[in-house]
């Protein structure tokens, strides 16, 4: 679904950037787009408008505000369930993002992941299986990755990338 | 972190303000002046609590992305994280727990073709084959990331 116009994907360069932090943020942006400013604000309340930016606001970073606790939970569910279950989840609070994905069997059984994040693996740990309780899914097989270590983190990039050869092959 | 920066963090993750001047219109909801806001908003991200202010784009919208992971021996453990984490497609790159994929990322790119390339370089610069997670469906609807006070 990439219907993004050229300005679109300049400005979205920019924006993945961050806004300036100045008195007149989205001016500096349009003089950097060679844009007006009324511009630049009307197409970012555009793109939000279009679902192309999901959120737009101060993004925190967990792990440096003390959640250091971040697990990963994926389910194995039936294709028939998993959809319901998925809804169900991801109203659930304290759970953050909730994901539908492929299987990979043998290596990867499993369709469905979740991310929660808090101060203390045992937190974590307790409300993860108050949620298996309270929405009932004890009965489908699943696994708790709870991450290690941070390699990277940052916003998504999406312009301004060295080009790639396309792969061979 | 005083009750000011809590309020910062917690309170404007989502609808920032398209007005010209948006930083004051987040002063005059705290009571503070714009030039306050932005001193602390700087500090905020100079230590780190604050990625930016800015956009979270949909998955697959403005450009392509993946989950994938590795299974990475604990000797070259070190050495492939380092590799992945450098790589400009990667976002994000955790080592997790797990018996077998230790080594997650996710890979974000204009379109599926760069997608793929920076995924087959990785793969033939590690010499593991990598597990491959395309996103089917999403669930969440991203309000942000309340804090607990």
């Amino acid at each position: 679904m990439n219907t993004l116009g050229v300005e679109d994907r300049a400005l979205i360069a920019l924006l993945q950037e961050g806004l300036p932090l100045c008195p007149h943020p989205y001016a500096l942006l349009a003089e950097r787009l060679g844009w007006d400013e009324a511009a630049v604000r009307a197409a970012i309340a555009r793109l939000q408008a279009d679902g192309v930016i999901r959120r737009f606001g101060v993004v925190v970073r967990h792990h440096e505000l003390g959640y250091r606790a971040n697990a990963m939970v994926v389910w194995d569910v039936p294709d028939a369930e998993v959809d319901a279950v998925g809804e169900r989840l991801a109203r659930w609070p304290g759970v953050n993002l909730c994901y539908r994905r492929t299987r990979r069997p043998p290596r990867w059984p499993y369709n469905l992941f979740c991310m929660l994040h808090g101060r203390e693996r045992a937190e974590v740990e307790a409300r993860i299986a108050e949620l298996r309780r309270a929405l009932d899914l004890e009965r489908y097989p699943y696994a708790v990755l709870f991450s290690l270590r941070r390699h990277q983190q940052r916003g998504a990039r999406f312009a301004g990338l060295p080009p790639r050869e396309v792969a061979h092959g | 972190m005083d009750t000011l920066d809590f309020r910062l963090l917690d309170e404007f993750q989502r609808n920032f303000p398209l007005q010209p001047r948006p930083y004051a219109v987040l002063a005059e909801r705290l009571g503070v002046d714009e030039a306050e806001v932005i001193a602390r908003l700087r500090r905020l991200q100079g230590a780190g609590r604050v990625s930016r202010v800015g956009a979270v784009f949909a998955p697959n919208r403005a450009g392509r992305s993946i989950l994938a992971a590795l299974a990475v021996p604990a000797a070259e453990l070190e050495a492939v994280a380092e590799l992945v984490g450098a790589l400009p497609e990667v976002n994000h790159c955790y080592q997790r727990e797990h018996d077998t994929y230790n080594l997650w990322f996710v890979l974000t790119a204009p379109d599926a073709t760069h997608l793929h390339a920076a995924l087959a370089e990785i793969e033939a610069r590690t010499g593991l084959m990598a597990l491959d997670l395309p996103l089917e469906r999403e669930y969440h609807i991203d309000l942000g990331f309340p804090l607990q006070s």
